[in-house]
């Protein structure tokens, strides 16, 4: 019998999550070197375009079904996935690294007795065995692991593997209905932080730092985040002193991102920080100090003012 | 399945055991080379420090007990090296501190089970942990500890309240929060803006120096990830530098949408 790879789908409001997409086509890449078959599960009530995850390389879709289990509860969730994964005997288990996969994934571990790599940069099959690429210490060094045990799970860092586009396959989805789900924990609101984007999910972002020189100003970091359909990041620095909330701090002890552009403004680029943001696909960086270490990393740079240079770029942008 | 609380009730009248778990990285300033071994780091002229989550787990832990009475314990496992973010721990008000002596290799669910098996046989109902240790940062210990001994879990906490054996949080995710409701026996695990650490008093300080570190020798336990290699990542080159006014933001603009396509 082939061996299967099991992908988790998140939803939220019951919509399916960008970064799951990206798990599936990766687990459906993964499967053309090993002939895996690949097969998704979610959990929650009503949930759009299920059918449609055939197009990302789903061969089969489950999903368990309950009103309750439209908001995430670990216990719950870590039932209906790990008794799945047991009864299909699947192999190996990918989720997307998001706070709901990285809450989620672990307790699947445990239940099925895997070893797991969690936060995964990049996945390679060598020697029949899948080596998982993932930062350590917050990107300062890579590694290359395996996992030696029968079942195997691993998360995938959002915005890093190619969800591309479907091709159009849709498959039969399989409900589940779920009686008493087990709510031990149990997600009674969720509170949303007035509508704006998360640095974890978006594909630009625009960080402020001490350069901006009081939270007064962080109204141009903001504008031009808006200009750009950016979410708005932070440095440690005016986390600790207050200016921001600490949802937007980047770096080792904030939120490691990797969008397609970053933009830095009036951030020095300290180790910590630079830890957090390395692996933006482009980083542009202004900042007066023509020595600011974010230079060393920065594809674009402009050594000046912030004040005359932000709202350039934003009526630049607008224009 | 209900859990049964009846045992955890009673223990309430004595005070609960309340355990944090603290790990012992290299400080976030640190440079991080590669070891010879091309599997492990360079640990030379590395600073070590307690892992800044379990700061908040520390004083979420000290804050429990303030308010639920009780006993708190910090447990690391690692080195003789790590005694010294128990001793931060005992400096900070924890009471008691137990290293589980072993200096080997392990992966996140090795590491898991060495914690839970000393969790249990303390009898702890509440454990806290930092959200994600900065080393290996996998952010999964106290999650995979909590499944192991059959606990609830709350991740990525940034209000935590107990009131008898029910527990509300709060944890942080995309672009929000979730507000949840458990109870004990559970595991914590604590995002930065749950609390503000204390620092340790001077006399907290010498204290601790006194106090008694157990230690003890936890079972081998086979790894089930393995390091094949460890290297550092591609190094990014200096990009361009456009200018030094806003006259440069026209071309900064038309680079970002011609040469990156990224806007």
């Amino acid at each position: 019998m082939a061996n299967k790879i099991l992908v988790f789908i998140e939803q939220r409001n019951g919509k399916i999550k960008k970064a799951s997409l990206e798990a599936l086509k990766a687990a459906s890449e993964l499967s053309t070197k090993n002939s895996f078959s690949v097969e998704a599960v979610t959990v929650g009530n009503e949930i759009e375009g299920l059918a449609e995850l055939g197009g990302y390389g789903a061969q089969k879709i489950t999903h368990f079904k309950n009103a309750s289990l439209e908001n995430y509860s670990t216990s719950a969730y870590t039932e209906s996935v790990s008794n799945f994964v047991k009864e299909i005997d699947a192999e190996i288990i990918f989720f997307a690294n998001t706070t709901l996969g990285k809450d989620l994934a672990p307790h699947i571990a445990v239940k099925i007795d895997a070893g797991i790599a969690a936060d995964v940069t990049a996945l390679d099959f060598r020697n029949n065995e899948i080596i998982a690429t993932r930062p350590v210490y917050a990107g300062k060094a890579l590694i290359d692991v395996k996992i030696t045990s029968a079942k195997k799970v691993f998360t995938l860092r959002p915005n890093l593997f190619n969800c591309g586009v479907s091709n159009g396959n849709a498959v039969e989805v399989n409900i589940v209905n779920v009686e008493n789900p087990n709510l031990s924990v149990k997600v009674i609101e969720v509170k949303k932080s007035d509508g704006k984007l998360d640095v974890a999910e978006a594909d630009i972002i625009v960080s402020g730092g001490r350069g901006m020189k009081g939270p007064e100003h962080f109204h141009l970091v903001e504008e031009l985040a808006d200009a750009l359909g950016a979410a708005t990041g932070a440095s440690r620095a005016v986390v600790d002193a207050g200016w921001r909330s600490h949802s937007e701090q980047v770096g080792q002890t904030g939120k490691t991102v990797s969008p397609n552009l970053y933009i830095a403004l009036g951030i020095s680029g300290a180790i910590q920080h630079v830890a957090g943001m390395r692996s933006s696909k482009y980083i542009v960086a202004v900042n007066k100090d023509k020595d600011a270490p974010i230079f060393q990393i920065a594809d674009y740079g402009i050594v000046g003012d912030i004040f005359e240079i932000v709202p350039a770029m934003i009526s630049e942008i607008k224009k | 399945m209900p859990k049964k609380h009846t045992k955890y009730l009673e223990k309430l009248g004595g005070g609960m055991k309340i355990a944090v778990c603290v790990s012992h990285v290299p400080d976030t300033a640190a440079k991080i080379s590669v070891g010879s071994d091309a599997k492990t780091i360079d640990k030379n002229s590395v600073t070590y420090v307690v892992n800044p989550y379990d700061e908040f787990a520390i004083e979420e832990a000290l804050k429990t007990k303030e308010k639920v009475g009780g006993e708190t314990l910090a447990i690391s496992l690692g080195g003789d090296a790590n005694k010294e973010s128990l001793r931060k721990a005992l400096a900070m008000g924890i009471d008691n501190a137990v290293l589980l002596k072993d200096e080997s290799e392990r992966d996140s669910l090795s590491t898991a089970k060495a914690l839970a098996e000393e969790i249990k046989s303390q009898e702890a109902e509440l454990v806290f942990f930092g959200k994600q240790s900065v080393d290996y940062d996998n952010s999964i210990v106290g999650q995979l500890v909590a499944e192991i001994l059959g606990y609830n879990s709350v991740s990525v906490a940034v209000a935590f309240e107990i009131s008898g054996t029910n527990i509300k949080a709060e944890r942080e995710i995309e672009g929000g929060k979730e507000v949840v409701e458990t109870s004990l026996p559970a595991v914590i695990t604590a995002q930065k803006g749950l609390n503000e650490p204390r620092y340790p008093s001077l006399k907290g300080m010498m204290a601790a120096k006194k106090k008694e570190i157990a230690e003890k020798q936890p079972a081998a336990i086979q790894n089930f990830v393995e390091v094949v290699s460890m290297k550092k990542p591609a190094s990014k080159q200096a990009g361009k530098i456009l200018g030094s006014d806003a006259s440069a933001v026209p071309e900064l603009i038309r680079l970002l949408k011609e040469e990156a396509k990224v806007i």
